[in-house]
This record gives C-alpha cells, sequence and structure tokens, in this order.
C-alpha cells in the first residue's frame, strides 16, 4: 500500500528555533528519507514553502476568488509530504515513528493513497 | 450442547479464522452467520456432526469463498482469487483468535470503536446487546462499528498478532479494553443498574481466552486474576432494591469462594515469577481484600504499600484516592483526610464521598455534610445517589 505521510509543524515555533538546530532537523529527515527511499519504501517527497507563499484558489457565484495564504489558518500547517511505500498501517506508524523532527513537535498524519485516485474511471 | 452455546462459545474463533480467509471483517460475519444458520436447518434433520465446530468453520469458510468468487467474478479482478489458494485447514486456529483481538483493539481506532469492535466480533455480541449494555442508541453503535471495520480495510490495518518486539507496546491497549468492558459491566459509569452482569462475564472469558493463547505475558494473567477477584464479589455489591453496598456492609459468605481461589492463585504465580506490572499490583490489592475475613481484619497496610507501588508505576488521583483511603484505615481518618486535601480530581465523585466519610467518623458533621452534597452534584449512577442520600440524612440530623 501506499501512504502519504503528511507533515506538520508549528511554523513560528520551528523557525524560533536556532539555525543550526533547524539545519541538523532537516539534514536528519533527509537522511531518514534517503534510506527508506534506497531499500524502495518511499517512492516521493516534498518539503513546502512557509505559509506566507501560499494562494488559496476558491470559486464563488461561478468566479474564481483567489486569497493570500493558507486554506485555514491554523496553528500547525502542513510543511511537506512523503509517499510512503508499505504493506500495511503497522509498518507505515514503524517507519512513520523514526522521522527525526517527531521529538521537535512535529506531528505526522498517514492516509492511504487511493490507487490510481486521480485517474479515470468507468466504475460508478 | 445445543447450537445456542456452540454460538456464544465459538463463534468468534470461527469467526477469526474465517476473516483470515476472506480478508474482509463484514463478508467473514455474513458467512459465519450463514453457516449458524445452515446447521439450524440441517443438524435437527440430520443429527449433529461429529465435529460440530469444524463443520460450522468449513461451512463458513466455504461460503465466504463462494462469496468472494462471486464477486472476484463481478468485478473481472484476479487479484482476489490469489489469496484463496492458501491451504486449507479443517478448523479454526488459536492463532486467529488473537490476530482478530489485536486488529480490534488496534491503537489506530478510537477506544470506544476497539471496544464495540471486540464485543461483537470476538465475543459475538449483537449490536443491539452492545448498545443496551453501553446505554447508547442502536444506530450509533451500529455505525461505530461499521466505521471501524472500514477504517481497518481502507486504512490497510493488518490482520496479524504483533511481533515479540511490538508486543508489548500493544498489549496493554487489549488489556485496556477488556479491563474498560468489565468496569463498564462492574460499575456502570450511569443509568439504573449497578452492574450489567452481562459485560463482567465476556470480559472474564475474554481475558481467560487471551491469557490461554499469550501463556508468557504475565500481565494478561494478572488481569485476569483481578477480574475474577472483583467479580467474586459482585452479587454483594447492591441489594435487593439495587441500592450500593459498601465492602464493609457486604456479606462475605456470599462473596464466590471457588473464583476467589482461582484468582489468587494466578496472582500469587504472577508475583512469583517476576516484578508485579500494574495489573499485578491491582490483582494483589483485590485478592487481599477478597481474602480477609472481615473489614476490619483487612490487611490495610499491606493495601497501602501496594497502592503506594502502584501510583509510583503509574501516576494518578484515583490511585492516590484510594491510597490515601487504605492509609485512613492504619493511621486514622484525620491522616487520610490530609492526603486528600492534596488529591486534585474535578468532577470526580468519589473524592467527596470520601472525604465525606472520613469527616463523619471525626464527628465533623456539618463539613461531611457539606461533601456529600458535593459528591451528589457529580455522581451519575443511581444506586450511588441513594447511597449519598443516605448518608446525607443520617449526619443531617
Amino acid at each position: 500500500m501506499q501512504y502519504a505521510m503528511l507533515v506538520y509543524h508549528h511554523e513560528a515555533d520551528f523557525h524560533s528555533l536556532p539555525a543550526e538546530e533547524q539545519n541538523r532537523l532537516r539534514n536528519a529527515c533527509a537522511d531518514w528519507y534517503s534510506q527508506l527511499e534506497a531499500t524502495g519504501r518511499a517512492s516521493g517527497a516534498m518539503r513546502l514553502q512557509p505559509t506566507v507563499t501560499a494562494t488559496t484558489l476558491r470559486e464563488h457565484n461561478g468566479k474564481l476568488v483567489l486569497s493570500d495564504g493558507p486554506f485555514a489558518e491554523t496553528k500547525e500547517i502542513l510543511a511537506g509530504l512523503v509517499v510512503l511505500e508499505c504493506q500495511d498501517l503497522d509498518e507505515a506508524i514503524a517507519q512513520a515513528r523514526r522521522f527525526p523532527s517527531l521529538p521537535a513537535g512535529f506531528s505526522l498524519e498517514l492516509r492511504p493513497i487511493i490507487p490510481d485516485g486521480v485517474r479515470r474511471s468507468d466504475q460508478p | 450442547m445445543n447450537l445456542g452455546e456452540l454460538y456464544r462459545r465459538d463463534y468468534g474463533r470461527i469467526l477469526a479464522s474465517v476473516i483470515r480467509v476472506a480478508r474482509d471483517i463484514s463478508l467473514a460475519e455474513d458467512a459465519v452467520q450463514d453457516a449458524f444458520a445452515a446447521a439450524q436447518a440441517q443438524w435437527p434433520v440430520h443429527g449433529f456432526p461429529a465435529n460440530p465446530v469444524a463443520w460450522l468453520y468449513t461451512a463458513a469458510r466455504n461460503k465466504a469463498i463462494d462469496q468472494i468468487r462471486r464477486r472476484t467474478l463481478a468485478e473481472e479482478k484476479h487479484r482476489q482469487m490469489i489469496t484463496l489458494a492458501a491451504p486449507e485447514e479443517h478448523a479454526p486456529i488459536p492463532e486467529d483468535t488473537l490476530r482478530l483481538i489485536f486488529t480490534c483493539c488496534h491503537p489506530a481506532l478510537a477506544v470506544e470503536a476497539q471496544v464495540a469492535l471486540t464485543l461483537r466480533t470476538v465475543c459475538g455480541l449483537t449490536t443491539e446487546e452492545i448498545a443496551r449494555a453501553f446505554l447508547l442508541p442502536v444506530p450509533t453503535l451500529a455505525q461505530r462499528i461499521v466505521r471501524a471495520k472500514a477504517k481497518i480495510k481502507l486504512a490497510g490495518i493488518p490482520y496479524e498478532v504483533p511481533d515479540e518486539d511490538a508486543l508489548d507496546e500493544r498489549l496493554p491497549s487489549v488489556l485496556a479494553v477488556i479491563y474498560l468492558v468489565f468496569n463498564e459491566g462492574y460499575s456502570a459509569s450511569a443509568g439504573p443498574t449497578l452492574v450489567r452482569a452481562h459485560l463482567c462475564e465476556e470480559s472474564i472469558r475474554l481475558c481467560r481466552e487471551l491469557a490461554t493463547l499469550l501463556p508468557r505475558e504475565r500481565e494478561a494473567h494478572a488481569l485476569l486474576a483481578l477480574l475474577l477477584l472483583t467479580d467474586a464479589r459482585r452479587h454483594t455489591r447492591t441489594d435487593a432494591d439495587g441500592s450500593l453496598v459498601r465492602l464493609e456492609d457486604q456479606d462475605r459468605s456470599q462473596w464466590n469462594r471457588p473464583q476467589i481461589a482461582e484468582g489468587a492463585a494466578i496472582v500469587e504465580t504472577v508475583l512469583r515469577e517476576g516484578p508485579a506490572g500494574p495489573y499485578a499490583l491491582q490483582a494483589a490489592i483485590a485478592a487481599l481484600h477478597a481474602q480477609a475475613p472481615t473489614f476490619a481484619q483487612t490487611d490495610w497496610s499491606q493495601i497501602a504499600a501496594l497502592y503506594t507501588q502502584l501510583a509510583r508505576r503509574q501516576p494518578s488521583a484515583v490511585i492516590e484516592l484510594n491510597r490515601a483511603v487504605a492509609i485512613a484505615m492504619v493511621e486514622g481518618p484525620a491522616r487520610g483526610l490530609e492526603l486528600m486535601e492534596q488529591i486534585d480530581l474535578p468532577g470526580y465523585h468519589l473524592l467527596p464521598a470520601a472525604r465525606a466519610d472520613l469527616l463523619r467518623q471525626l464527628g465533623r458533621r456539618e463539613e461531611a455534610a457539606a461533601a456529600y452534597r458535593a459528591a451528589l452534584r457529580l455522581v451519575q449512577s443511581e444506586p450511588e445517589r441513594r447511597f449519598l442520600e443516605r448518608r446525607l440524612q443520617e449526619v443531617s440530623h
């Protein structure tokens, strides 16, 4: 199965960490990911720019409405995501719990990915 | 043995093995129900088979496989067919019951969902029975079970017993579910009757099965002992009109002695084999209560010592409260009150109730009355309310 591991953090808290610490965490996470990728247990990851760079699209009365900022103003924001390739939820949890930024107050949400979920389907 | 008894005893383990074959809880449930229905129609005519459980299992498994074949053909998918090539055994295997228990009690499910699903599948209770036991509307409970099953399927919760490393981490949530079911039966948190015996019996049966399947897990055995020892006093906890009878007023000659003997023997074995975990400590306390000839002759200092150990392992205000009650029995009510001053348990009626009792013993009647009133504002179970009201009247004049 594939799981999206959604990485959430408290933006302000993270950026208030000393620069060396932020760097250490980033590199540790990068190593964690490289290892998973090398053993075929991850197939994609991305780190997102801070929410100040976000643009949200909605449609209102048939017109496109753009707004500056994230979809919802919340304390914890989506910071990135990793695609895990695992047998089952237990294996996904076992990989995710080693995510180096977890002790730094990050939250991880595991969501199963629908296979071929973005392809056209003839099924009802 | 008739079919009803067979259902009670073997439904869960038959289902557990069919789920492994079918890889789908709902489909397996339907197949097992169909197998029992077939047995009900055929056995009275053709006679009981030599091995009824194997008959039921084989019938249910075949029905499940049929169903999957039909579904597979309809969907023109071949992936599912592969799993059906697994070697066929002719009776449910114990390992599957463990698989089912650990799946139902997976920490990725909400605790309420774990409880409902375990009772529904492993114990074979109907949705209506579970809803009644937890005083919930049937649709609420039914939806809870449907959602849990959907999550198991879609999130890929495995149908496996955790391996040795993960077992220590996963077993506590299984034991917690069993204990929660027992407590809900033993001291119903709300509602008209204090004890819902059915849940006590189910939890003991489940714990016995788990302990048998995991002979080396001492905490599973300790929980079984705790349940047996506590349950042995169940019948004396309420009087004829359903009011609460306190431990000191219970008729000890009515306690279930064989059950106490069994529980005490298990505790002794568990304590002999190594350091005591939280359930072993609680079971040891329950054994001391159950074996004491009278309330006054209870080994309160030993009980207080065990609560001290328990509080160290599992810091909790409720344990502190129990510890204070035991110390009050040894060192007097004034000391107990002093300890209770330091306990912070907002919203829990037993703290003011315990304080009230100590104040009453000290003859501080007005303060006792105030504490009883505080407890009455928080209490939710009807029998306990009646008990507190009676006490309040006693100290009020």
